[in-house]
Formats: C-alpha cells, structure tokens, sequence
C-alpha cells in the first residue's frame, strides 16, 4: 500500500466516521429538515412578495427567485454558513487543551478537519438537504434543471464551497488557540457567512460597489455560485471561470489556515494538565 | 549510551505569562514549567514519574510527544527529535492522558480501532492479532459495538488503552491513567500493563498521583517539582529520603490525652481517635503492640504516606537545609 493511498484511506475513515457521527442523531435531523421547511416557506413568500413588486429582480425570475431560496435551506447545514459546522468542536478542543491529542496522532490537523468536515457536510447535504428540496418543489413553482449535467456540474461547485467553507471556519477555531474563547469570531463569521454567502437574499440584488464587493469575497463561493451554477447562469468557460474562482479562495485559505496552524502549534500553550 | 531509548539532557521549558496587575496593565513574566531536567530511560523500563499538580510532568509528556517544543535543553525519543518530527514520532509512541480520549465520542468502540488501524497503517494480521490481544485482555468483547460516550470511566480508560496499543508502540506515555477509576477497574489496568511492559517489553512512562500505581508497576520512580527532578531511583529510596511516614489511626474507648509511646508522634486527635506517625520504613507491628498494652485500643487502621505528602515533605526539607 503506497503512502498516499493510506493517507487516502485513513481520511476517507474519518469522513465517513463523521458521517455516521451525524447520522447517529436521528431526532435532531428531523427537527432540523422541519426547521429548515419553515425558514424555506418564510423566505418563499417574503420573495414572492419582492418579485411580485419587482420582476427580474437581480436577473432572476419568480421561478428562479423560489428555487434559489429552496437551494439555500438544502445547501444551508452542508455550507454550516450560520454554524454548526466542526469549528466549534475544534474551538472546544483547543479550549480544553483536548487538541493535544489531534496533535500527537500522525496526521495533519487541517486535513484531519478537513475530511471530519466533509463527511458533515456529505450528511448534512443528504440528510438536510433532500427533504426541504423536495418540499419545496412540490408546493412552489421551481425552475429545476433538465440537464442532468447541471446537476453534476452544481455538486462540483457544493463541493468546492464547502471546501472554501471549511477553509473560512479553520482560521476560526484556530483563532481559539489566542483567544482561548473563540466564540465571538465566530458570531461574526457566522453573521458573515448569512449576509454574504447570499443566503438572505441574492448577491445580485446589491447594486454597486456593495454587490460587487460581495461578489468577490469567499462566502459568495458557498451559495451564490452553486446557486447560479444550478439555474444555468454559468456554462462553459463562465462555468471554468466560476470554479476556479471558488478553487483560487479554497487554495488562499487553506495556505494561510496552514500557516496559522503552523504559529499556533509551535508557540501557543496546549491547555490544561 | 545507545540503549537509552528516552534521553533527556538540561530540557527546559519557559512560558511568557502575562497576568493583570491592574484595569489595563498587564505585567508579563516567565514561569519555568521545566526547569532543566536529565534523565535517561533505557528501552524495556518502566518509569513512574510523580510530583505534585503543576509540577511540570504533563509539560514533560508532552514535549516527549512533540506537542511542545522545548525552550532549551536537548530531548530525543527512540533516536527522534519529536517537535521537529512528531509525524514521524507518532508511529513509535503510544498516548493515553487519563482525563482526556483518542475515542471517538459517538460512534462504536470498534469504529475508534478501525480508525487507528488507518492512521498507523497497521498491517492486517498485525492489527486483528493485537485486538484480539487487548480485548482478550482488557475484557473489551462486550464493548466493541457500544458507542464511547455510554461508556464506563473504567470501561472507557480499557478502551483509550487499547488505541494507544494497536499499532505495537516502542514507548506507552500514560498520564494518570487510573484517575477516577474504580478499585477493580484499577487492579485491571495495572495487570494488563506489568503484563504488557514483561511480555512486549514496552518501554512504559507513567505519571500518577497514586503511589499504589507506582508501588505495583514501577521499579524506578521519577520525582519532578517546581519543574526540577528531585529524586531518580528505587521506591524504597524515595521513602528514604522524604522521610515520609505511615500513619497508624487507632480508635480507643474514650477521649484520652495524646498518647505516649515511643517512635511514634501523635498528629492529631478527634474525640476517641488519634492519630499517630511512625517512620514508613519501620513495622506497624511493635507500634501496635505497645499502644494495646498499654490504652483501652478498640480499632485501628495502618494508611499508608500518600505521594503528595512524600513530595511535599522531600521539597519542605530541601527548602530549609
């Protein structure tokens, strides 16, 4: 067995190990997918309402408007935009001093997390995902793609906004390894992550400099893109260039997560006896 | 010195610690965890490595596991410098810190030891023989499919043990791996490792704030204080030179005056009970005699000088000599 396939395999242990964590919790994924059906049905009629008022709003209309907002609820947990994500136990970790035992294992804490994260993610997609969609696209009027190559393509760029999602929320709960109580970054990154990642409302909404700062910054890789991806505003080289958007924030992260981690382990004190 | 497997030679460790003098102020000063410890421990031996809260030992463990880099001094574990190959070291060494888990909370037993065989690449044979090995021996059958957090302390501590033994580890780090465990579960432990470090020759560390553990397991005892090692050697020396003493508590039938005999003090009284201290290398057995001879003794009770007191006393006398 190479090196790299192990390393493959013990990786693809601890996603799928986070999975079944996960999927331990039945009651609390179906509170969840009930949660996430009433902030869908809220947000459905609240754009109903701006649409009616204002068609074509941002490019899209009604019908794009409501499948945006269904693809949201599904994407919600798998991004963890408002939380839930394993940032905070990580956080906790670090706060504990629990950490020390992540860092005497061989292997690398980032991608340790990293794959603890997408197995989340993989649940969280599937097992939060699904049923609000689908409920959704039983009561309202979604414009849903034909293609199944558009499907394909929208699982790329989830795929690559979880990454960036991840990547954000390492430099969180690395931030607990300073502030031992990492729980006000990550408030604001939390609240960061609601406005910007386009999950209120569409990027393309804001006019000016606002929506095109917006635009550009990483949490637009987390819904906005997928989104657009999804209701077929990107394809062909449009597609390539959203991705390697989403791939060049992913890369920039993940390196400066990694620097951090590497401050983080060589001065900072692991807590507790 | 080849056969030394653990080497440490003037290891130091310094915090900057900054701590608030007033609304604003902050005053920053060094507090030396360790404060250059030497010491050498050849492969096969098992060590105890004692000393009061805050004395420096998990500092120890972990800069024997390359969690923490040393502020100075030079420390090399199985010929590796661990905080600048911890990765590499990590495949030699196994962990268990008594108050914190390998395990993963909400999935099975199993699940944890599957994990491990991925993150060691343990070979397959190797690794079905090895667990069959510890859940023969650390009776874990019943324990596989259960999930860790419903766990036992006891039943959990078997499990972090296990996981820290899959991968066949040159060197075991246990820090107070009996905390909070119950008698048996206690006796269990301590069996499995005199087994381990007598059949594999694992090279064992253990820190505790039992002296039962150290008394069974250890024929060598650390002690560190203050970050500085007080005494390397037998047991037996260690009650030596702390002068440390047993306590004979002996109930009588009424409340009496302290009593007189001789080489032995009487520490404290409690109504009908009293105290007494006696040297802990002497025999109990005189001492009782003489009180029976001469009070009305109803119950008596020998306790044994806890490690603390021994530290505290060595550290006392160090202090004023």
């Amino acid at each position: 067995m190479s090196v790299r396939s192990g390393r493959f395999r013990l990786y693809a242990a601890v996603a799928g190990g986070n999975f079944r964590r996960f999927a331990t919790y039945r009651t609390a994924t179906l509170a969840g997918v009930f949660t996430n059906t009433v902030f869908g049905v809220i947000l459905a009629y609240t754009y109903i309402a701006l649409w009616d008022e204002r068609p074509g709003l941002g490019g899209y209309d009604q019908a794009q408007a409501l499948t945006y907002v269904w693809l949201g609820q599904a994407l919600l947990m798998a991004m963890a935009a408002m939380g839930g994500g394993f940032e905070t136990d990580l956080m906790e970790r670090i706060r504990t001093g629990d950490v020390a035992v992540d860092l005497y294992r061989p292997a690398d804490l980032q991608a340790w997390w990293l794959a603890s994260d997408l197995g989340r993610a993989a649940f969280h997609l599937l097992g939060r995902g699904v049923v609000p969609m689908i409920f959704g696209a039983l009561v309202f009027q979604l414009a849903l793609p034909d293609d199944p190559l558009t499907w394909l393509a929208t699982l790329l760029a989830v795929l690559l906004g979880v990454v960036v999602s991840f990547a954000l929320r390492y430099l969180v709960a690395l931030s607990a390894f300073w502030l031992l109580d990492g729980a006000g970054v990550a408030q604001v990154s939390w609240l960061a992550g609601t406005f910007f990642s386009g999950l209120l409302l569409p990027l393309h909404v804001f006019p000016g400099a606002l929506g095109e700062a917006a635009r550009a910054l990483p949490w637009s890789a987390l819904l906005q893109v997928p989104a657009d991806v999804f209701l077929g505003r990107h394809t062909g080289t449009g597609l390539l260039a959203v991705y390697a958007f989403q791939a060049a924030w992913a890369a920039a992260l993940l390196a400066l997560g990694r620097l951090l981690q590497g401050l983080a382990t060589r001065r900072v004190v692991v807590q507790g006896g | 010195m080849t056969s030394d497997f653990i080497t440490l030679d003037g290891v130091e460790k310094v915090f900057d610690v900054r701590r608030r003098t007033g609304f604003l102020r902050r005053e920053r000063h060094q507090v030396r965890a360790v404060d250059g410890i030497t010491f050498q421990v050849p492969r096969g031996e098992m060590v105890g490595y004692i000393g009061p809260n805050g004395a420096g030992k998990s500092t120890t463990i972990k800069m024997l596991t390359g969690i923490l880099t040393p502020s100075g001094g030079r420390l090399r574990v199985a010929g590796i410098d661990p905080a600048r190959e911890r990765t590499r070291l990590a495949r030699h060494i196994g962990v268990v810190f008594g108050q914190r888990t390998t395990l993963w909370w909400d999935l099975p037993l199993i699940d944890s030891y599957r994990l491990m065989r991925r993150m060691y690449r343990i070979p397959d044979a190797r690794y079905a023989e090895n667990l069959d090995r510890c859940v023969e021996l650390l009776d874990l059958a019943a324990l596989l499919e259960v999930p860790v957090r419903q766990l036992s302390l006891g039943q959990r501590m078997r499990g972090d043990i296990a996981a820290a033994l899959l991968h066949d580890p040159e060197v075991l780090y246990l820090d107070e791996p009996t905390i909070g465990l119950d008698v048996v579960s206690k006796a269990k432990v301590r069996g499995f490792l005199r087994d381990l470090n007598a059949g594999s020759g694992t090279t064992v560390l253990l820190t505790t704030h039992d002296l039962t553990d150290i008394e069974q397991l250890c024929r060598r005892v650390m002690v560190i204080d203050h970050g500085r090692l007080m005494y390397d050697g037998p047991l037996d020396g260690l009650h030596e030179v702390g002068q440390s003493e047993r306590m004979l508590v002996v109930d009588l039938e009424r409340e009496l005056p302290p009593l007189e005999v001789e080489s032995a003090r009487v520490v404290r009284t409690e109504g009908p009970r009293q105290w007494l201290a006696f040297p802990a290398a002497a025999s109990a057995a005189p001492l009782v005699a003489a009180v029976a001879e001469r009070y009305p003794l109803v119950d008596l009770s020998v306790r044994e000088p806890d490690i603390e007191a021994v530290i505290a006393k060595m550290y006392a006398d160090r202090g004023t000599s």
